[in-house]
């Protein structure tokens, strides 16, 4: 493993895989097959507090450095990127809220978060992905209050969220600059959860649309200022990529694995496949764009953690990551060939879980956008 | 109530190697672990700590690593761990370290001034040594009664009951406090350390009782010296050669086990 981690750091992350091996890799297919929630695999996540893993000490949390954090992210993603995801995607709203939300908001979040709660970061709609732009979910003020209308759409923990983190535009002729962002709780009337997404992928993550008829909350529910949501979305995406491609690269590492035992047992023509040079070199190139990536992921949270800004990094690590989790989950099933390509063997679901490391938070040719803008300017 | 578990760390491994010069595992760069019947004895004492309240003290004799086991021990609920260690102590049979555990039991119940633990449990025996003699040991030194085999324990006003596996039946049996008793296989499995109690763990202190710190103990009754029981020889059990595993088709596999059969003049 790449990471230069303390004793401590070592023996948390060693912790993770223990858990991983024990209580989610095996579980998670019963769950990857059905689409279901894996509630209980979650429940114990959780109580190992799992869940917490960003949290800074302020808030009664462990206040792991984000090297170790990218550790941790890569075993839980290695046992199951659906699983990762779940616990990550909470920890979206928490970064707009310590960044920019007031201090009660933040203490209360953290406290939903201590007591296994789970959150939504809405932004995505139906024909505004990429494009944020084009958001038609408006928040018009009444008195104290604001009134929301709109969908969302691919609302990752749409199903499960206690409190949902809401980008609706509250000036509707500024575009980005018109989006401000609201914490929606579940039990606010009007607020309402779409039907759940039947994915490709990360089968144990929840993802829903939402619908909001109505939906009144006070002013005190606004995220930081009016007209900024969508600038406190963008600041806070740099961390999330970075701890997206950790848990990209733990799907990459448990296709290498997975590749590296099955070659080592397959025996053809004599031997085991593993002798021959054109699998060797197939294992050395998936081991080598792990590592590469690895180490971007390394760099990107080692500026985050000088406070250095990292948008460029993040970028790349998150771009880079993805492409090959694709690449070496795809090698993985050529390697284990006909069992690969089987629901009885588990680089399959790698391939598939893969996919969407792609497409979410901000396509591969979003994050092209960002790296190549630079040279515009 | 003043709970204490007796615990033990051993080679969290399959594959012991053996020493054949001096009949010693060899211990270098395998991991270690919590005994897993240890481990079950402090789940149940954790388990009464939340159901009755309880202060849970671990007590583990060996070298220095040991503590790293108590650590483990403190991250799933635990309350203190205090780890005796010398090397007087190196080589001792089980009645020798019973006897050592019992003077560190004795020695710690009057360090926290509290006349003596209520209850204290043992792993039902060790897995690298699966002699099940420590506990019933400990509990001779200490001249209190002793419960084995224990499944689970619930508390009454002068004592517990504690139900026994034993035979192929349950015995449910009323024993007075203080008492000792030994856990075998416990409802449940032992909980995981969560990332905060795993990180106090951590940096936690773990006092080492050293012959010094145990008077009461007579150097010439412990260690190797003092253990009547000797080790006069060890071995490994002999490797059984690994089957062939047969793959492909059926159309490939069918013949291939005629093959075999034929070969080793079965058919």
């Amino acid at each position: 493993m790449g990471y230069i981690l303390s004793e401590e750091s070592q023996k948390l992350v060693a912790m993770v895989r223990d858990f991983c091996d024990k209580e989610i890799v095996k579980q998670c297919k019963e769950f990857d097959i059905s689409g279901a929630f894996p509630a209980e695999i979650m429940k114990k996540c959780n109580e190992m507090q799992l869940n917490l893993i960003e949290l800074p000490k302020k808030y009664g949390g462990p206040g792991l450095d984000w090297i170790t954090i990218a550790a941790i992210y890569e075993e839980l993603g290695r046992a199951d990127a659906g699983v990762a995801s779940t616990l990550a995607t909470n920890t979206m709203l928490m970064k707009v809220l310590f960044k920019f939300g007031t201090e009660e908001q933040a203490a209360n979040y953290c406290e939903l978060l201590k007591r296994g709660g789970y959150s939504t970061f809405a932004l995505t709609e139906a024909q505004a992905g990429s494009d944020a732009a084009n958001t038609l979910t408006v928040a018009d003020k009444d008195g104290d209050d604001y009134v929301l209308n709109g969908a969302k759409a691919f609302a990752s923990n749409g199903g499960i969220a206690d409190v949902h983190g809401i980008f609706a535009l509250t000036d509707k002729t500024a575009g980005t600059k018109g989006l401000t962002a609201f914490l929606v709780e579940k039990e606010r009337a009007g607020m309402k959860v779409g039907q759940e997404e039947n994915k490709m992928g990360i089968r144990l993550s929840n993802t829903t649309s939402l619908f909001l008829e109505n939906v009144r909350v006070p002013a005190s529910n606004v995220i930081g200022q009016e007209g900024k949501g969508f600038s406190m979305a963008m600041q806070t995406l740099d961390a999330q990529r970075i701890v997206t491609a950790a848990i990209t690269i733990g799907i990459a590492q448990r296709g290498l694995e997975e590749a590296a035992a099955y070659a080592k047992q397959r025996v053809t023509f004599g031997q085991p496949i593993n002798r021959n040079q054109a699998v060797q070199f197939m294992l050395a190139d998936m081991d080598i764009k792990i590592e590469t990536a690895r180490q971007m992921i390394v760099h990107a949270f080692t500026l985050l953690q000088n406070g250095t800004r990292c948008t460029r990094e993040a970028s790349i690590a998150k771009c880079y990551t993805a492409d090959i989790a694709m690449e070496v989950a795809t090698d993985a099933v050529q390697i284990v060939g006909g069992y690969g390509y089987s629901r009885d063997y588990p680089v399959e679901k790698l391939m598939r879980d893969a996919k969407v490391f792609q497409i979410l938070e901000g396509t591969n040719q979003i994050q092209r956008m960002i790296i190549g803008g630079q040279f515009l300017r | 109530m003043n709970i204490l578990v007796c615990v033990k760390q051993v080679p969290d491994t399959m594959e012991v190697k053996i020493d054949e010069e001096n009949n010693r595992l060899i211990r270098d760069g395998v991991p270690y672990t919590v005994n897993p019947f240890d481990s079950n004895a402090v789940e149940l004492a954790v388990r009464m700590k939340e159901r009755y309240g309880a202060c849970v003290t671990v007590l583990s004799m060996g070298p220095v690593q040991a503590s790293e086991s108590l650590r483990e021990c403190l991250a799933v609920g635990a309350d203190d761990a205090f780890l005796i260690s010398g090397r007087e102590f190196g080589g001792s049979d089980t009645l020798a370290t019973s006897r050592v555990l019992s003077e560190g039991i004795k020695k710690i119940a009057a360090n926290k001034g509290i006349g003596a633990f209520d209850l204290i449990l043992c792993g039902r025996q060790s897995s690298d040594s699966d002699t099940a003699q420590v506990g019933p040991e400990t509990a001779e030194f200490l001249a209190i009664p002793q419960v084995t085999y224990a499944t689970d324990i619930e508390k009454t006003d002068a004592g517990f009951i504690v139900t026994q596996a034993a035979d192929g039946r349950i015995n449910r049996l009323s024993v007075t406090a203080p008492c000792l008793v030994t856990i075998g296989k416990i409802a449940g499995f032992p909980r995981y350390s969560n990332m905060m109690s795993k990180i106090a763990s951590m940096s936690a202190a773990v006092p080492v009782l050293s012959a010094e710190d145990l008077p009461a103990v007579n150097p010439e009754t412990v260690g190797l010296l003092g253990s009547p029981t000797k080790m006069t020889g060890m071995q490994a059990p002999k490797k059984m050669k690994s089957g062939e595993i047969l793959d492909g088709g059926m159309g490939e596999i069918i013949p291939r086990v005629a093959e075999i059969l034929a070969d080793q003049g079965f058919i």
